[in-house]
């Protein structure tokens, strides 16, 4: 860099993480990786596709009982599990576009979705 | 390379960061990443322009035209892009993951709470205290720890460290040195295990000072063992609130003890620590009085953890003036370090150890992940303040420590989770700030330290404003906090 001097470490590091980025990009074209491959930057490990169908959460909807008291997932889990993890975005508000800060004060939904309020247009 | 910059007709605006001077040059602390930037003109220049709200390029080269050549700002806008101090004005915020750090994380320091008892009554005190938090009288757990629990936690701490070649115990209590004998035996034992497992532990201890002979003093140099003593300051100071059960001040037999240990324990260095209230808030008189006249080669000063209501709970003005005071030493200690001199107020060295590393932090402290303490029986808690109290316990040395329990704790105090400090430019050092503060203030450990906000952020603002200084004065000595 010519405008700007890193000066603690970190910075340093974030220097070496831009260059090689820059050098990243030269060398290999990215792809389009839909769910049947690995994106190329993903070097090691397992890859895990995108999709709810392959996630199990066992007693969501209904305990053994067929009642709501004994599940092992809260309900409030309902309302973030299709739209956060799955590109469907389901009945909550479009946090893309117009209601980025619906979830802002919710940082965890069991403990927060009381924070979770409507969405006017 | 450029990045892929914004086209030139699209908004570009702030990010995150804190800006600051120092000696006539301006930086960027980045927030969160932590790094730090020195800005040249052109850097400055555009940050200026984008200062009332988001414009385009074109209009930003337009109006620096006169003063830079376009390649010159297209090139710093994109650099300013990289490190994230500007964007995109629709870019999406950034969101810190609640990931829970890697298994098998090293446990580092361990803190052994050798007794629950003390000699001394002083007020503010958090284990006996108003405040307490566990019931050290009646309590189930014993008054001593045993040589073999001692032992057992050193074999826990060679366990749980893991790869790390050094490890660190603190012993702690109450008064340290009321259980001398068995503080004797898990150094010699630990010295041993440590050898035999090819580690080396390092040692340390806080103490009241009020019990030490000439062959404790002599044991603690022959065997390197760190000693920070508690004390609050000069005579009225210390015999205020730091007293024994009787109500009689301590001072007077402390002051020759201390300087008995100061003269003959050379092998490490010794510091002071001082809680500071309501009552004693003449941060530089203590300072002075510590290091000038009894010889501390440092002193860090706290202020006390307590409920608002109490007596000697800091008031907001008292916070004001405290901070003053601080800022005072904190200078004197940047005139010492561009003389490559000592200064003994570690509160900036600490700090700046930070900011120098870059550390940007998912967790308020390290507690009950490379820190822990161990009671008196052998339970491991969070941290040695919350020694003994059963809802703060993750695990036992003999029985290790309970995975689930220490990942519901932090996934519960990570960044994360704590919304209030999310548009805090401070919370990659604070992140929060410590758990035994909250529970005392909110009740509950993983709130954020709301009331110290404004503390920790001109307190961090101070100290960036030192490191920046060194970096132009004599960038050579912040090398002393690389390692």
């Amino acid at each position: 860099m010519k405008h700007l001097k890193g000066i603690n470490q970190k910075a340093a590091r974030i220097e070496a993480y831009v260059a090689y980025e820059a050098t990243e990009a030269k060398s290999s074209e990215l792809e389009v990786v839909g769910l049947e491959g690995k994106p190329p930057h993903e070097k090691e490990g397992p890859h895990f596709p995108l999709g709810c169908s392959l996630v199990f959460f066992p007693g969501w909807e209904a305990d053994q009982q067929g009642g709501t008291a004994g599940l092992c997932q809260p309900v409030e889990r309902d309302l973030f599990d299709c739209h956060l993890s799955c590109f469907w975005p389901a009945h909550v508000p479009d946090q893309l576009n117009h209601a980025e800060d619906w979830t802002g004060q919710c940082a965890s939904a069991q403990k927060d979705w009381r924070k979770l309020d409507l969405i006017f247009p | 390379m450029n990045p892929p910059l914004a086209t030139a007709s699209e908004s570009l605006a702030l990010r995150e960061f804190h800006a600051f001077e120092a000696h006539g040059a301006r930086f960027l602390y980045m927030v969160p990443s932590a790094g730090i930037f020195r800005m040249d003109g052109p850097s400055v220049a555009i940050l200026d322009a984008l200062e009332h709200g988001p414009r385009s390029a074109e209009s930003i080269v337009r109006e620096l035209s006169g003063e830079y050549a376009t390649d010159q700002i297209m090139e710093t806008l994109a650099e300013l892009t990289e490190i994230r101090a500007i964007g995109d004005v629709d870019a999406p915020k950034q969101q810190v993951p609640n990931d829970l750090p890697p298994a098998g994380f090293p446990l580092t320091t361990m803190v052994l709470n050798v007794t629950n008892k003390c000699n001394l009554a002083c007020t503010y005190c958090y284990e006996y205290g108003e405040d307490k938090i566990v019931d050290t009288k009646y309590g189930k757990a014993p008054k001593f720890m045993s040589e073999q629990t001692a032992e057992e936690s050193v074999e826990f701490l060679l366990e749980e460290s893991r790869g790390q070649e050094v490890a660190h115990l603190t012993f702690f209590g109450g008064e340290t040195l009321l259980n001398f004998p068995v503080l004797q035996k898990t150094v010699a034992y630990a010295r041993r295990r440590a050898a035999e497992e090819g580690k080396r532990i390092e040692f340390s201890l806080t103490t009241n000072g009020t019990l030490l002979r000439p062959e404790i003093i002599e044991w603690l140099a022959d065997h390197q063992i760190g000693v920070t003593i508690s004390i609050d300051g000069p005579k009225e100071v210390q015999d205020g609130l730091r007293v024994f059960h009787n109500g009689k001040g301590t001072y007077d037999v402390v002051q020759p003890k201390i300087k008995e240990l100061l003269r003959v324990h050379r092998t490490r260095p010794i510091g002071a620590r001082v809680t500071l209230t309501q009552k004693n808030m003449d941060v530089l008189e203590i300072f002075r009085h510590l290091t000038e006249d009894m010889g501390f080669w440092e002193v860090g000063l706290a202020p006390v953890t307590t409920q608002d209501q109490r007596d000697y709970a800091i008031t907001p003005e008292g916070k004001d003036s405290m901070l003053e005071q601080f800022e005072i030493l904190a200078e004197e200690w940047l005139q010492c370090a561009i003389r490559d001199e000592h200064h003994g107020f570690s509160n900036v060295k600490d700090t700046l150890e930070e900011i120098h590393k870059g550390v940007s932090k998912a967790y308020g402290c390290g507690a009950g992940l490379g820190l822990m303490g161990v009671a008196t029986d052998g339970d491991v808690s969070l941290c040695h303040r919350f020694a003994g109290s059963p809802e703060h316990t993750i695990g036992s040395v003999t029985d290790g420590i309970d995975r689930d329990v220490q990942n519901k704790f932090l996934e519960d105090h990570h960044i994360a989770s704590k919304t209030d400090c999310h548009t805090c430019w401070a919370r990659p050092i604070c992140s929060g700030g410590c758990y035994h503060e909250a529970h005392v203030q909110y009740g509950e450990s993983s709130h954020a330290n709301l009331h110290y906000c404004t503390w920790v952020r001109s307190w961090t603002h101070t100290c960036l404003e030192i490191y920046g200084a060194l970096a132009q004065k004599n960038p050579k000595f912040l090398e002393r906090f690389d390692a």
